[in-house]
């Protein structure tokens, strides 16, 4: 009887706490269209007022980098100088 | 060959090197398999357990005693809802699907905490429920806070915010019909008896009985063992229950000052792991009901879940037809 049926489309659910902040991501939620995604993302992931805006994105459509790729895409201990204390300034001038 | 079975322990090294670090993994990482399964079984363990634990409650929604009881009650069983999803989605990023955890659980597969396979017949149970399993599972999950799996550990640390005020809205029940008549002071005093007991037990069995502690301890997926867990929840609940002039049904319960390193905690009585093992295999009070009432929740809502997929098939052609 449960395995018939297929799969519903599974959505990311990022919510924004307040203007100013960005959208954070707090879960999934299983949907079959995009306002039902909406509608049980908020009973789901906002029953005490943690937001007050939503948004749902099909979790196939996000595009992730390779975790074993980590070096190639995020080392930047080569590139020391892209850091600000790498300059040497003379203390006496303050803070910069 | 040997080459990979290298690789494969230099990668296990590095996997436990991260753990003990106390760096999370995330569900692109590698993992050992074992590490895997034992999660994907706990997660899923502990999801089905909210949704089956909105049974024993449920059963006394349309019969609160006051509309304000009738609320919070109504928004915990919500919670407890959300809470199983929550935990679904944390058990999905590990490769395993919602519709075949569904399936473990209808088909009597999958395990769920035992607790909710005894009954709710008094309104003092609701009390008792939020109280002691509400209580129980808090000791249990607070700690679940800082687990080694991201995903876990995020969806632990929603749950314990929400789970607090369960047992606030427990403890409060049982204060109030502790005040009341007698007749209510001995239903409270009753439903305590009756979940006292299965309450100690939801720690699972003694340490010496549990098979998946020690990796479960290495991998930091568990911070404590069952029984200092238990410990913990009999040093909290035994004040808790003098307060409320409520008497905890163990008669061998007493101050032990070398419990605790030192510091002192409540020795109690022996565990009926008898019991234990007969309600886990499935032969307790509710074990069929609990099962038949999830079955034909999932077998009424059928046509709900098929409305809902053509309501989003009709959707998705009109938008297609007016681009």
């Amino acid at each position: 009887m449960v395995s018939e049926e297929k799969e519903t489309t599974l959505w990311e659910v990022f919510i924004q706490p307040k203007n100013g902040l960005s959208h954070r991501h707090c879960g999934s939620i299983h949907a079959p269209d995009r306002e039902m995604a909406i509608i049980s993302a908020r009973n789901v992931y906002s029953r005490r007022g943690e937001g007050q805006s939503i948004w749902v994105v099909k979790s196939i459509d996000i595009v992730s980098s390779d975790p074993d790729e980590k070096e190639e895409n995020f080392s930047s201990d080569d590139k020391i100088y892209r850091h600000p204390t790498f300059y040497d300034v003379p203390d006496d001038v303050g803070h910069m | 060959m040997a080459r990979e079975q290298n690789g494969k322990i230099a990668s296990l090294e590095e996997f436990q090197e991260k753990i003990n670090r106390d760096e999370k993994i995330e569900p692109k990482d590698f993992m050992p398999e074992a590490y895997r399964k034992t999660l994907i079984r706990q997660i899923g363990q502990h999801a089905h357990s909210e949704v089956v634990g909105m049974l024993p409650e449920g059963n006394w929604i349309t019969r609160a005693p006051t509309l304000r009881r009738k609320l919070s009650l109504l928004a915990k069983v919500q919670d407890e809802a959300g809470h199983g999803l929550y935990l679904y989605c944390a058990a999905e990023t590990l490769g395993k699907s919602r519709m075949e955890m569904t399936q473990e659980l209808l088909s009597g597969k999958a395990k769920y905490s035992s607790i909710f396979n005894y009954p709710t017949p008094t309104w003092a149970d609701i009390g008792a429920i939020g109280w002691l399993v509400d209580g129980a599972a808090i000791m249990n999950q607070i700690p679940l806070c800082r687990c080694s799996y991201g995903p876990y550990a995020r969806a632990m640390i929603r749950i314990c915010k929400e789970e607090s005020f369960h047992q606030r809205q427990g403890y409060e029940i049982m204060l109030t019909l502790a005040k009341g008549t007698k007749a209510q002071k001995e239903m409270a005093q009753r439903a305590l008896n009756r979940w006292w007991w299965p309450s100690v037990m939801m720690f699972g069995p003694s340490d010496a009985d549990s098979p998946n502690t020690e990796n479960s301890v290495k991998w930091k997926i568990k911070r404590y063992t069952n029984d200092e867990l238990r410990q913990k929840f009999v040093d909290a609940i035994v004040p808790q229950a003098e307060k409320i002039g409520l008497v905890v049904p163990d008669k061998d319960l007493k101050w032990d000052k070398k419990r605790n390193n030192g510091k002192g905690g409540y020795a109690y009585g022996e565990i009926n792991w008898d019991e234990f093992w007969r309600v886990v295999k499935g032969n307790g009070p509710m074990n069929n009901e609990r099962i038949a009432a999830k079955q034909k929740a999932w077998n009424e809502g059928s046509w709900v879940r098929a409305a809902a997929d053509a309501h989003a098939l009709k959707k998705q052609t009109a938008l297609q037809a007016a681009e």
